[in-house]
């Protein structure tokens, strides 16, 4: 299927690993943690610059995608995931922009430094979006099959022709379970689920390195949500593409995740393989989530309550948790902790741990 | 077509019997509300200009067979719009024996011609303008320019229009200031007669350009605005698609379509200005007709006039009903 | 980490709550700049009598065809008289004072707009209200009729009025021209309550049982306050449009003069061609003010009322 996928693709100008196929690349190990960097994201702050403080929404953030991976992004609403996201793509609508650090594309690319044109040649070949909300994402008056169709002709090159783009756009449908007729249809004509699906096969289009996927199931109901779940692995293990995962729901991610990052405040609080975030989490933030997660047998009571994050223009000095935080030390009201590797592939920011490196 | 279900035709044709039967039954109402006894009222002033009027004996004979003015309310009403909509409108009251629909037609096409004409290529201009305004990438030269070209945008058209015959004709002496075209050419199709309508139409038609196009242009920068912070553009902008495409494909096509809405909308108010814009130029179509009829007190043309505008307009309004579901696919799906 | 003890401090927040107050949306400079203009036109209503005798804007009560103060080059074969202070902006041709006529014809085509705008405003709002609430075929019949209203040219209809009315004064005209101002509040109203009733603060509070009465005027009014002004001023310069336009016909007020009717004047004794700009100029003058001080107080309070069409203008 994936050969398939990248027949006609192997001309495209490609930044990184450019002429490989995906049965070319590396296989993909089963816990899907091979080591090779599709995206390095290093020291990136992005504020919202408003009259009287600035909004520092990502604060410092650093960390690494791999190929092949599905990285988990938690975290409450309003703690910076989608201007993480945002910032990647170099999509930051205004006042918003990013102050500081580097993203790295395959590590030679530093897309913070790119503007115009190559920005432009970069975007959906390299690092493609599937959208928060697909209800507004899909323009209403293109059909469908345009609106996937201009992204692949912008980035083609030379041209494929009217026909080869169809056959495309039909094995593309295939992979995410769309039925053919969809093609020709207008994005009012679909339900969710399948406006959903159409943005995940126009994400894969191009067959990119890294799709950022921003709470895609999130306006779904349950029984569409895991189809739609299922056809992000399924592109992931077929594909080998790295995907960025944004979302709340700790259930979901769990099933789908290699790792998982969680971000408080703007900032990276906890990194680790999913198991790992499961079952021994650190940060006593990520705990307080963990044990949040309702399940049907038993009714758990709310330890996390919402709207208690402080001013987020006038960040406290110190540990970014300590109001929240019921471990709170002396230390952690002076100095902030920084993210760092206390056991291996697990990095968390927390003075709990210092003794530990 | 798609688009045009049969409820969406059905829904648009009712629409425009019912602007026309309204619009019909207000000039039927307006001289009995006014007068106590349109025939007395009627046949009164006619008396008052007895002198001007030839034949009055015969015209109202006619006139009273025609309405039917001795027979009761009803029965008048449904003759009346019998004969309106059979362009049977009877006889002038100051050109006799010339009808009412003779009269009207042989003005008509000047201003259907220019008013189609203005209207147009103000809706492109403004539109344009109101596009680029909003866009982010207008080179900046460009964008400081745009909202100079806003400063007409309030003034009522045809007080633009003495200020162009002011500066224009009387002036610069550059332009023609009134009629459609000069006496001493020969009316035809012939080049020098169309060269010589078109720059007689070049006043009157900026007049309603440069007035419309502001509030065009400003209706379209908030549609921009609004289409610019649409999830698509975002998602155009993520495809990595061209400045040109997305301010077409994504923007303007879909900031567009609330615009030919208000398009619609806006045509009656427009063709009421016109009226006036062509009396300024004593432009030789229905305005200044019009005009003429108000001052020899013909209420037969009058009411014509005002018939055939409020038609005028109807057809417009349905053309672009008409059109809408093509450019807009979602139409056929709306419930309303 | 100092923002955080400024905050703290009673000065600062003073200031922090002045500078809230001044991000007020309602302080928009086109708004107010528009509104200043409209109250300096209005002035006329106070001083106009003060500063000249209003019977001089009446036929025959000065000389004929005087230039304005200030022409000292003028055509005497056309049979224009000297400037003269008492007629400082000059008369026209059958001995109107044109200071006086401006004076004068402002506050009545004011009036107009006003009556007509005002109660266009109450009967298309309420109708509005009426139909976003009631739904169902009053809302069918209420936004057709509307629709047609809106599709009808109102000034063609209202020439045909006009003409037949014997003797038309402000007033009169004022209801008359509300006659066609009250579908465009209707529609604006009606789009609004529909879109605010999908909003979940208005069903919230019908569940904690407000009564509709409530809802409309505690809940929905502020929301709808922008949009409802915005209305207002559009509606005000729609009807002193038809207005002015009626009269530049030569229908409408006869005696006392208004705006458009000294245009009509004008327009009647080819003003324009035998060079008595001062005839037509001062009444155009007056009403490129008064829609000038309109379309910057409608464009303004479109911004009041859509914060994004705010936020591209301080990019
Ligand atoms: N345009 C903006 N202007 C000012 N502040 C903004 C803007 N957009 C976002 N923010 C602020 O940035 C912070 C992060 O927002 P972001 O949308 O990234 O959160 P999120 O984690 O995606 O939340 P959610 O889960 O609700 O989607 C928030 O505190 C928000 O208030
Ligand atoms: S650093 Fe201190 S306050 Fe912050 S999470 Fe760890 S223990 Fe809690
Ligand atoms: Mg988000």
């Amino acid at each position: 299927m994936s050969e398939e996928l990248n027949q006609g693709l192997g001309t495209a100008n490609r930044a990184g690993n450019r002429e490989q196929t995906a049965a070319e690349r590396p296989p993909v190990s089963p816990n899907g943690l091979d080591k090779e960097v599709v995206l390095a994201i290093r020291n990136l702050s992005v504020v919202y610059p408003t009259r009287e403080a600035s909004i520092v929404a990502v604060n410092d953030v650093s960390f690494n995608i791999f190929k092949g991976e599905l990285l988990g992004l938690i975290g409450e609403s309003g703690c910076g995931k989608t201007t993480t996201a945002m910032a990647i793509l170099r999509l930051l609508q205004p006042p918003g922009m990013i102050a500081g650090g580097e993203i790295i594309l395959a590590g030679k690319t530093d897309l913070v430094k790119l503007e115009g044109a190559q920005l432009q040649a970069v975007r959906w070949r390299d690092v493609a979006l599937i959208p928060q909300g697909a209800m507004n994402s899909l323009n209403p008056v293109m059909r469908v099959h345009e609106q996937i169709g201009d992204a692949i002709d912008a980035h083609v090159t030379p041209r494929m022709s009217r026909d080869e783009i169809k056959q495309r756009i039909l094995t593309l449908f295939g992979l995410v379970g769309l039925p053919a007729r969809t093609f020709d249809l207008y994005p009012h004509e679909l339900s969710g689920g399948m406006k959903q699906r159409v943005c995940i096969a126009m994400a894969i289009a191009l067959n990119p390195a890294l799709v950022v996927a921003d709470e895609p199931t999130s306006a779904l109901d349950v029984i569409v949500q895991r189809i739609v779940a299922q056809n992000l692995l399924d592109i992931k293990n077929r594909l080998g593409v790295s995907i960025l995962l944004i979302g709340h729901d700790m259930g979901l991610m769990a099933q789908l995740a290699d790792r998982m990052a969680v971000m408080y405040a703007g900032n990276m609080v906890e990194i680790a393989p999913a198991r790992t975030i499961l079952t021994e989490p650190l940060h006593p933030y990520t705990q307080l989530l963990i044990e949040a997660v309702p399940t049907i047998k038993t009714r758990k009571p709310l330890k996390l309550t919402e709207g208690l994050t402080h001013d987020l223009r006038y960040p406290p000095p110190g540990c970014i948790f300590q109001s929240r935080c019921p471990l709170v030390m002396e230390v952690c009201r002076r100095v902030r902790p920084p993210l760092k590797e206390t056991k291996p592939q697990h990095q968390v920011a927390c003075h709990l741990y210092d003794a530990l490196q | 077509m798609r688009g045009l279900t049969g409820k969406y035709l059905l829904k648009r044709f009712g629409m425009f019997v019912l602007t026309i039967w309204l619009g019909m039954t207000i000039i039927f109402i307006i001289p009995r509300l006014a007068v106590g006894d349109p025939t007395s009222a009627l046949l009164g002033r006619l008396m008052s200009k007895g002198g001007n009027v030839e034949n009055s004996a015969e015209l109202i004979a006619r006139w009273k067979d025609r309405f039917g003015l001795d027979q009761p309310l009803h029965i008048q009403y449904v003759r009346y719009l019998y004969n309106t909509i059979t362009f049977n409108q009877g006889y002038s009251l100051s050109a006799f024996p010339a009808t009412v629909d003779d009269l009207i037609q042989r003005t008509l096409p000047w201003t259907i011609g220019l008013l189609v004409v203005a209207t147009l290529i103000s809706f492109v201009l403004g539109n344009a303008i109101g596009a680029l305004m909003a866009w982010r990438g207008t080179p900046r030269p460009v964008k400081s320019l745009l909202p100079f070209s806003l400063v007409f945008t309030s003034i009522p058209a045809f007080m633009l229009g003495i200020l162009l015959i002011w500066v224009f004709s009387l002036t610069l002496n550059l332009l023609p200031y009134a009629g459609g075209f000069d006496r001493k050419v020969s009316p035809g199709w012939n080049p020098e007669f169309i060269l010589n309508v078109a720059r007689h139409a070049i006043l009157p038609a900026l007049a309603v350009v440069l007035v419309r196009m502001g509030s065009w242009a400003l209706g379209m920068r908030g549609m921009m605005i609004t289409a610019d912070g649409e999830d698509y553009m975002v998602m155009a902008q993520a495809k990595g698609l061209s400045s040109g495409r997305r301010f077409w494909k994504y923007g303007v096509r879909n900031a567009i379509l609330p615009q030919v809405t208000a398009l619609g909308v806006a045509i009656g108010s427009i063709a009421g200005g016109f009226i006036i814009v062509e009396q300024i130029f004593s432009y030789p179509g229905i305005g200044s007709q019009l005009f003429r009829a108000i001052q020899d007190n013909d209420y037969t043309l009058l009411q014509g006039i005002v018939f055939y505008i409020i038609v005028g307009v109807a057809i417009a309004v349905l053309i672009l009903d008409l059109t809408y579901p093509l450019i807009d696919p979602r139409i056929s799906l709306k419930k309303n | 980490m100092s923002a955080i003890t400024a905050d703290q401090n009673p000065p600062a927040q003073a200031m922090t709550r002045l500078k809230a107050r001044l991000d007020s949306p309602w302080i928009n400079a086109k708004l107010i700049s528009g509104l200043l203009l409209l109250l300096v036109v209005a002035t006329t209503e106070l001083f106009g009598p003060l500063i000249v005798d209003p019977k001089l804007a009446l036929i025959g009560s000065s000389p004929t065809n005087v230039v304005p103060f200030w022409v000292t080059n003028f055509d005497k074969k056309q049979g224009f008289k000297a400037p003269n202070l008492e007629h400082p902006l000059g008369t026209e041709s059958k001995g109107r004072d044109m200071l006086a006529v401006v004076l004068v014809g402002t506050p009545r085509t004011l009036r107009v707009g006003l009556i007509g705008a005002t109660i266009g405003l109450i009967v298309g709002t309420a109708l509005g209200f009426i139909a976003g609430f009631a739904g169902g075929w009053v809302d069918t019949v209420i936004s057709t009729l509307a629709d047609v209203m809106l599709t009808i040219p109102g000034l063609a209809v209202l020439i045909v009025i006009a003409s037949y009315a014997t003797e038309l004064e402000i007033v009169n005209m004022g209801l008359i021209m509300a006659l066609f101002a009250w579908p465009l509040p209707t529609r604006v109203i009606r789009a609004q309550v529909l879109s605010l009733r999908e909003h979940g603060f208005i069903q919230l509070a019908r569940l904690s049982g407000a009564s509709t009465f409530d809802i409309m005027f505690k809940e929905m009014m502020p929301n709808l306050l922008p949009f409802l002004a915005a209305s207002f001023t559009e509606t005000v310069a729609l009807v002193i449009l038809a207005t002015i336009g009626v009269e530049t016909l030569g229908l409408g007020p006869t005696r006392i003069p208004t705006l458009g009717m000294t245009i009509n004047n004008a327009l009647q004794q080819a003003a324009i061609f035998r060079g008595m700009w001062w005839w037509w100029g001062p009444p155009i003058v007056m009403l490129v003010l008064i829609f000038v001080g309109l379309f910057l107080m409608t464009i303004g309070l479109d911004e009041v009322a859509n914060p994004r069409l705010r936020k591209v203008r301080t990019q």
